[in-house]
């Protein structure tokens, strides 16, 4: 093995177009492993971790960019380096075309942009908070879309941003939809008069798909990010939110997400939607309904239904015939539970998600009909996993978090890890079921179903037994078009189940009934 | 203002970032622009408060340095010996371009230079003995920007050579600066041949006295206005002095065909400026020399009156930090090699030229002077990026400095360095390229990006003085 590397002075290009960079280096023959990063001090750190660091990269700063490459001998290496530079004229060109229409900074950016009214920001965690304190000062509404930002400074964006009644979406916020405009992931929903506001970015995506694909619209749909409801933040923007769509005419029925709130921040919402002159449906994963439900919420259990629930009270239905109708949906997968488990070899389902409140939700629906489940992100700390990498009995696996996410786009736009991780659960003659979302929308991957369905045949080559269920998030306006997804996964025999709960409680069933077999 | 409000309006984003975000949008139909955001430069968390702090107090002093800056009329008002007329000026002295630099850390030109100077003083008689002498200690070396004065490259002056006197009218601090040599075999490239020192005392015996009297019968020569032309006329008196020395040359040979009594020195004097495009130069560079010492110690500014590299260092001055330098480590620039010359025999960059960006004019005002631009195959659309870049970094704009190109737009002036920071751009600066061993001269011309170091420095450097109150 051998490791080589290269500095480009001067030039700085996002993390995105490096990683590229870095995806196509490590699918060259021979390249055991790259990383292409600019030059900051965190950057070397990772560098250093993975090995790649070499020492005539000390004195390089933060405009330049660091390639290092670990290949199997000295050719590989020269031939990748050589690659390097044609993949960085490549980006160069593009960024030379890009450079005509972009702005130097925010303040150019006004001037040529006059009445801009929203900043949205994606930039490296650490640059991201100064660059959104300068938009709320210059009046503008923000989203940061990147992670990695400290909570006391985004106590301070948030604290200012409610001060100057402006909106301030995010850290960490990967979805919003404002005046029907998707905003970060996000998908390409019917207009209508559901207003929603989440702490939880594939939550919201999961909720409005359900809601534009059974027949309602959307208004307005506000993320805040996940530590918007802890107590250092106290909810601001989530009130704030709330308020808004509160006062927006055309909003009739809102719709609240998140994971359980800090108590002080819950009561806080309770109080705010307390003799509120519009309906409020209210989905606490894993939280406590009764509050929000003795406030005056209509309180629901999954996301799904939060969605449907948004519809049928938005068009004046019956919310009862929800219950019900879900209901029968149940007894439905019971009975198509029955038969897959006949097919079935193995004992246990191994989740691969992109989506992290969806993984939560899964692991809360299993929880309750088989028992905790194993995860990197697990409900009960006694089931973490010892090794991320590596799935035990049933598992239910993040593959979003930073543990993963670090040096490598998301797995929402990049297929790699969670590949790797079908081939490696399918080899486990433990596996009986695979579980997966597929998140379509504005910034996802453009067509998931070609890096999934080769995937599956090449699984199914070894274990031809193994059971694939997957939902999509989506809807048939989104770019990837949801239909056309559906349809191909059905071809490749994946099982698509209409919604995240009703794919996790169709595994929840098959695997009751294959440990009963067991048992037996 | 309300978060409502937002609602009710169509959704206009300035999107810093990702770059895809910005075709979704498009493709939804909402208006955007995406920021071609850079990192900041790493600068000291406690700097950027007290610059944060201090802000407006800067901003004002800044518009004090800029009213003194822009408002400096250069004059040329006569020539004279170095040791005559520079102050602190002495025979064992050798002044050279950029900051402070001791011998053993001199690069080969610069080292080249002082050999040669040495000899064309008659202290050495050949260039090994030149060494041992410069090397001894007996010879002191000092920043020609610490004797109100700038020279090109290895920017070398010795006592006895001449230099032209330039006044600032309106606030009568004085520059100088030495006759330009042309191309070729120089001294400022760090060549000492013997038909270097020839043509130095001819330059000494010969020229300066008729250019002397030719400039005492015009009176004075106003070089501001000079310089406003050439930009007219695709200069940008840096890299490129083509017009402003025809401007000159229509101005001198009047004078010295009347004053100088011996034709044939009259004929090889004239030719000799004609023949130099470069020869503007050494005027370009003490004028705007002239027009920034003015501003000198002016408590808070952020604004850079100098820039200036030895051939090791990248060095800067501020307005706002006395004589402090803060340097950084000189890049090699990105150039077009003269044939048989590569990159590898080119000497870091080097000289006080930069004096000229430091005003606003060379890199800053390339748009005006397209053809400069093709020196590292750029195009004249790069040249107008070039400039509007620095619009990035600068405080004002110089009305009597227009480019044509921007619809007469005055060129970016007044290098604020809290924008160089901010905005991590630094700036731009063509110039000439000298081999890196001494005796062997210019091997390229190019253009270069500063280094960051030197204005990292000088900023925490400011925010310093600010602590201090």
């Amino acid at each position: 093995m051998i490791i080589r590397g290269l500095i480009k002075k001067g030039v700085y290009f996002d993390s995105v177009s490096l990683m590229r960079v870095a995806r196509e280096l490590n699918d060259l023959d021979g390249v055991i492993d790259s990383s292409v990063v600019m030059g900051t001090s965190e950057n070397k750190a990772i560098l250093g971790a993975v090995g790649l660091n070499l020492p005539h990269f000390e004195g390089s700063t933060e405009t330049d960019v660091l390639i290092g490459i670990k290949a199997r001998n000295e050719t590989a290496a020269e031939s990748a380096l050589q690659h390097v530079e044609q993949l960085f004229n490549d980006l160069l060109k593009k960024k030379d075309a890009n450079k005509d229409a972009g702005a130097y900074d925010l303040e150019d950016a006004l001037t040529r942009l006059p009445g801009a009214n929203l900043s949205l920001i994606s930039i490296a965690g650490r640059y991201a908070a100064g660059e959104a304190m300068k938009a709320l000062k210059k009046g503008l509404h923000v989203m940061i879309f990147s992670d990695n930002v400290g909570i006391e400074e985004e106590a301070e964006l948030k604290t200012y941003a409610h001060s100057q009644r402006l909106l301030m979406m995010g850290p960490d916020c990967g979805t919003a939809i404002l005046n029907g405009i998707p905003l970060g992931f996000a998908n390409a929903v019917i207009p209508g008069d559901i207003g929603i506001v989440a702490a939880s970015g594939t939550g919201l995506q999961e909720v409005s798909s359900v809601i534009s694909n059974n027949g309602g619209g959307i208004s307005q749909a506000i993320g805040t990010g996940g530590r918007d409801i802890k107590e250092a933040i106290g909810g601001i923007m989530f009130l704030d939110a709330l308020q808004a769509l509160r006062e927006d005419d055309n909003t009739r029925v809102i719709v609240l997400i998140s994971k359980p709130p800090h108590p002080s921040v819950q009561l806080k919402i309770a109080a705010a939607i307390r003799n509120f002159s519009k309906p409020v449906i209210c989905i606490l994963l894993g939280g406590d309904p009764e509050i929000m439900k003795e406030a005056g919420a209509i309180s629901v259990k999954n996301l799904e239904e939060a969605g449907l629930m948004a519809v049928a009270v938005s068009k004046g239905g019956n919310p009862e015939g929800i219950g019900s109708q879900l209901a029968a949906r149940s007894f439905e997968i019971q009975r198509t539970a029955d038969q897959l488990s006949l097919q079935c070899k193995g004992k246990y389902v191994r989740g691969l998600f992109s989506g992290g409140t969806l993984c939560d939700e899964a692991q809360l629906l299993l929880k309750h009909m088989i028992g905790d489940v194993y995860s990197n992100v697990p409900l009960n700390p006694e089931f973490k996993l010892a090794d991320m990498w590596k799935s035990r009995k049933n598992s239910i696996i993040d593959l979003g978090e930073d543990e993963f996410t670090v040096g490598r786009p998301h797995p929402m736009i990049d297929y790699t890890l969670r590949n790797k991780r079908i081939l490696e659960e399918a080899s486990d003659h433990e596996t009986a079921i695979i579980l997966l979302d597929v998140v379509l929308g504005f910034g996802s991957h453009p067509d998931p179903a070609s890096e999934l369905v080769p995937v599956i045949m090449k699984a199914r080559e070894t274990r031809p037994e193994i059971l694939f269920i997957a939902s999509v998030t989506g809807t048939e306006k989104d770019p990837q078009n949801r239909k056309v997804i559906i349809q191909k996964l059905e071809n490749a025999r994946v099982i698509v189940m209409p919604s995240n709960v009703a794919a996790a409680e169709l595994c929840g069933q098959i695997i009751l009934r294959l440990s009963q077999i067991i048992q037996k | 203002m309300s978060i409502n409000d937002i609602f009710k309006q169509p959704i206009k984003v300035v999107n810093t970032g990702l770059a895809s975000f910005q075709t979704n949008l498009e493709t939804a139909g909402a208006e955007s622009i995406q920021v071609n955001w850079r990192p900041p430069a790493e600068v000291s968390k406690e700097s950027i408060l007290l610059m944060e702090q201090f802000r407006e107090r800067t901003d004002r002093a800044n518009a004090e340095a800029m009213r003194i800056i822009l408002s400096g009329k250069p004059v040329l008002i006569g020539m004279g010996k170095a040791l005559d007329y520079i102050p602190g000026m002495r025979g064992d002295l050798i002044l050279h371009s950029g900051s402070p630099v001791t011998w053993d850390r001199m690069c080969g030109p610069t080292r080249g230079a002082i050999m040669g100077a040495l000899i064309y003083e008659g202290l050495a008689g050949s260039i090994e003995e030149a060494e041992v002498l410069a090397a001894s200690g007996k010879i002191s070396f000092a920043p020609c920007h610490e004797h109100a004065s700038v020279g090109p490259m290895a920017g070398i002056i010795s006592a006895s050579m001449p230099v032209f006197i330039i006044q600032n009218e309106t606030y009568g601090n004085l520059a100088y600066c030495t006759l330009n040599e042309g191309l070729g075999k120089v001294l400022r490239y760090g060549a000492f041949s013997p038909e270097v020192i020839e043509k130095l005392k001819w330059m000494e015996q010969v020229m300066y006295p008729i250019l002397k009297t030719a400039i005492e019968k015009l009176g004075k020569i106003d070089l501001r206005n000079i310089i406003s032309q050439a930009l007219h006329m695709g200069d940008e008196v840096h890299n490129r002095n083509r017009a402003a020395t025809s401007l000159f040359y229509r101005i001198i040979t009047p004078a010295i065909v009347e004053t100088c009594e011996n034709k044939p020195d009259a004929i090889k004097v004239l030719n000799f400026i004609n023949g130099n495009d470069h020869f503007f130069l050494n005027l370009s560079m003490p004028a705007s020399k002239a027009c920034l010492d003015a501003a000198r110690d002016i408590p808070w500014s952020s604004i850079a009156v100098v820039m200036a590299r030895n051939g090791t260092d990248f060095g800067v001055q501020l307005a706002g930090t006395g004589d402090q330098w803060f340097t950084g480590k000189s890049p090699v620039p990105d150039a077009l090699f003269f044939p048989g010359y590569t990159k590898e025999d080119a000497n870091p960059d080097i000289g006080d030229s930069a004096i000229t960006e430091t005003l606003g004019l060379g890199g800053f005002a390339i748009a005006a002077a397209p053809a400069i631009a093709q020196f590292v195959g750029g195009t004249a659309q790069d040249a107008v990026r070039y400039t509007l870049d620095m619009y990035q970094i600068t405080a004002a704009e110089n009305p009597l400095f227009q480019i044509p190109s921007l619809n007469f737009r005055g060129a970016p002036a007044g290098i604020d360095i809290r924008k160089v920071i901010e905005k991590n751009i630094t700036p731009f600066i063509d110039t000439g390229v000298a081999h890196k061993n001494p005796g062997v001269g210019q091997v390229g011309a190019g253009v270069l990006s500063a280094p960051i170091e030197p204005f990292r420095k000088a900023y925490e450097g400011l925010a310093k003085t600010m602590k201090a109150g």
